[in-house]
């Protein structure tokens, strides 16, 4: 019996910068996890992965990451994710900065 | 110290002007993401959580002032400002952009520098002891080792594609500072009728399976130290695993092997390849040698430096912040990258700037990275010890906490790391600025706290007194505890107390392992390794877990 699909997002890092990216519902990449699209089900997700993995010009390492929808959008489920929203925790740097 | 050869400088322009293209190629889509991976890693260019990460050779941790500003120069210009010292004497940057990389790989090269053999399944840099050259205790400076072994392990054919990565360390004092027991090879100094050689283990590691090496020669006099190194690595080779990389470092295969077969077969194949070595590496260690030459220590009184000690912030540092230089009149300077709340190992680059001036006014240009992170000014004459430290204060460099419970080494984890599982900086940030608070510091005296953010133990804390280990457990951070490791010539694995604590409880708990030390020690010269030692693990138990069941080890 496989496990039931829990909702996910594609992310990855821009391949120039490195920065922590998310796929949205146009196929733009956008760097807020909130506007990521937020993908329901397992055959929806292996599109989207295919298509990310298509950008090897844009973005690398790119996976699903689990997530849940949230008020203002999808938000991370597990710590990792959510400290790949904002950037490190002992300096000011990063996303929870420059995306201010 | 060493400087780069004709030979050196064109290898490393090679492989700039090579990893340059690399990057081009991989830009205009000429190379896939999987193809220039192992490109990249070749060159110590990690893709991390939020950015990339260069990790920068500094060989055997020594470096001079000139290399110190420009390693000051790229944080400025390609990073954020600071740079990052790690618990293997390299400086990691974090936050490089890709096209950037072979500007700052150039930039590398001008001063003699590069980060080849940073990642990889080769030899990786070597590690020796900080105190190198300097140390009281020394029997000889072991850095023309190192670097006879760096020479010989760049680029090797033969081991470029080893079963896993491979650390060697060494020591030349017979008091270890640079944890040789936990390392791939450990070359520990030591003498037989008058004549310099080394002890050498073999197959010790931390990471998922901590081990502490086998000795696997009592005495191996110098002249025969490429020839074995070699014969190890060649052994190795054969008989590591490929198969399966949590078993593929040679600690596992001396474990599957036996230390007494891996030790013939070391030797029957050093039988082997002795006769090849013909005297070239002889000649080329004694010119090795000759570069290493200690700097002309000067002569002067030392009242400055008897007076300076009377103001009771300059004893301070001063009583724990220098050791015995081998010259009365001179000090070692140890510079506690560890300012309480700071990032264990974080410089600055106005701090890089002042340690190289430091160092050309006060210290012979010469500086070391330990791998407890922090930075060493290996001779200084007393009577500069209290110029060094105004200077010091000035850019927050000036901590009188070397070798205590603030001065604890920490692994990047998951604020930055993407391996990791858990986040290190900031325990290792809230246990300093607690007990300074509480300002038991000083009281407790001598304790390595060691913090890794994963199983790979980069934050080796297996070998520290009070080692914690950050875990992912179901989605939540949570730290595991060890206890009594240690990392010198009385080498051992801290063993674990009981079930982990979450996040916000490790500040706590440690505060328990503390009062419990301070409780139970005969007195205040006890150290906590000592007192652990003659109390064994339970007094401790009982203080982290009280009454609760402590059966759940996992």
């Amino acid at each position: 019996m496989s496990r039931r699909f829990t909702p996910k997002v594609v992310t990855a890092n821009r391949l120039r910068e490195g920065d922590v990216v998310y796929l949205a519902a146009d196929d733009s990449w956008t760097p807020h996890h909130h506007e990521a699209e937020l993908i329901e089900d397992e055959t929806r997700a292996a599109a989207r992965l295919a298509l990310a993995a298509s950008q090897p010009l844009y973005v690398v390492g790119a996976y699903l990451a689990d997530a849940k929808p949230g008020p203002n959008g999808p938000e991370p489920t597990h710590f990792r994710e959510e400290f790949r929203t904002r950037g490190p925790s002992n300096y000011a740097h990063g996303k929870q900065v420059d995306l201010v | 110290m060493y400087s780069y050869s004709e030979f050196d400088e064109a290898f490393i322009a090679s492989r700039v002007a090579q990893f340059t293209d690399q990057v081009n190629r991989r830009l205009d889509g000429s190379l896939t993401e999987d193809e220039f991976r192992p490109l990249r890693l070749m060159n110590g260019l990690y893709l991390q959580l939020h950015a990339y990460m260069l990790r920068v050779a500094i060989p055997y941790g020594t470096i001079n002032p000139r290399q110190m500003r420009q390693l000051a120069h790229i944080a400025d210009t390609w990073d954020k400002g600071y740079g990052h010292f790690t618990t293997r004497q390299n400086i990691q940057f974090n936050w490089p952009k890709l096209p950037d990389v072979p500007a700052i790989l150039q930039a590398l090269a001008d001063v003699g520098m590069h980060a080849i053999q940073t990642s990889g399944n080769c030899v990786r840099n070597v590690t020796a002891d900080h105190f190198a050259g300097a140390a009281a205790d020394e029997i000889e400076d072991p850095r023309p080792y190192a670097e006879l072994l760096r020479q010989w392990s760049t680029d090797h054919p033969e081991f470029q594609f080893l079963p896993r990565k491979f650390k060697i360390a060494i020591t030349g004092s017979p008091h270890d500072r640079a944890v040789t027991a936990a390392h791939d090879i450990g070359l520990r100094m030591t003498s037989r009728d008058g004549a310099p050689g080394f002890e050498v283990f073999v197959g010790g590691g931390l990471g998922r399976t901590p081990m502490i090496g086998h000795k696997v020669r009592d005495f191996l006099p110098v002249g025969d130290l490429l020839p074995y190194v070699e014969a190890v690595l060649s052994v190795y080779n054969i008989l590591g695993r490929r198969d399966n990389k949590y078993k593929a470092r040679i600690k596992i295969t001396v474990f599957e092997t036996g230390a007494a077969e891996i030790t013939r077969m070391i030797e029957e194949r050093f039988a082997e390849i002795r006769p090849l070595f013909k005297g070239h590496d002889q000649q080329l260690l004694a010119d090795i040698r000759a570069a290493f030459a200690s700097p002309a220590l000067k002569t002067a009184p030392v009242t400055a430096y008897e007076t300076a000690r009377k103001d009771p912030i300059f004893r301070a540092w001063a009583d724990t912040n220098l050791s015995a230089h081998r010259d009365a009149d001179h000090a070692i300077v140890t510079v506690s990258i560890k300012a309480h709340g700071q990032t264990p190992g974080d410089a600055t680059s106005a701090q890089m700037r002042v340690l190289a001036d430091l160092s050309e006014t006060y210290g012979y240009n010469e500086l070391r990275i330990s791998h407890e992170q922090n930075v060493i000014l290996p001779h200084v004459h007393k009577s500069d010890l209290p110029a060094v430290h105004a200077a010091l204060q000035q850019v927050g460099l000036a901590t009188a906490n070397v070798g205590l419970i603030s001065d604890i080494i920490a692994c990047p984890g998951m604020d930055y790391c993407a391996l990791a599982t858990a986040r290190s900086i900031p325990i290792a940030q809230e246990i300093a600025t607690h007990f300074r608070a509480l300002d038991l510091e000083h009281e407790i005296g001598p304790l390595k706290i060691k913090i890794s953010g994963c199983i790979n133990a980069c934050g080796h804390h297996h070998v520290g007194h009070i080692g914690i280990l950050g875990l992912d457990r179901a989605g939540v951070e949570n730290y595991q505890i060890t206890l009594g490791g240690d990392g010198t010539e009385t080498a051992s694995i801290g063993e674990k107390t009981g079930h982990g604590f979450a996040y916000d409880q490790v500040v706590p708990a440690v505060e328990r392992l503390i009062r419990a030390y301070i409780e139970h020690r005969t007195s205040a010269e006890e150290t906590f390794l000592q007192a652990y030692r003659r109390l064994g693990i339970e007094p401790f138990k009982a203080a982290l877990y009280g009454s609760e069941d402590t059966q759940d080890a996992a």
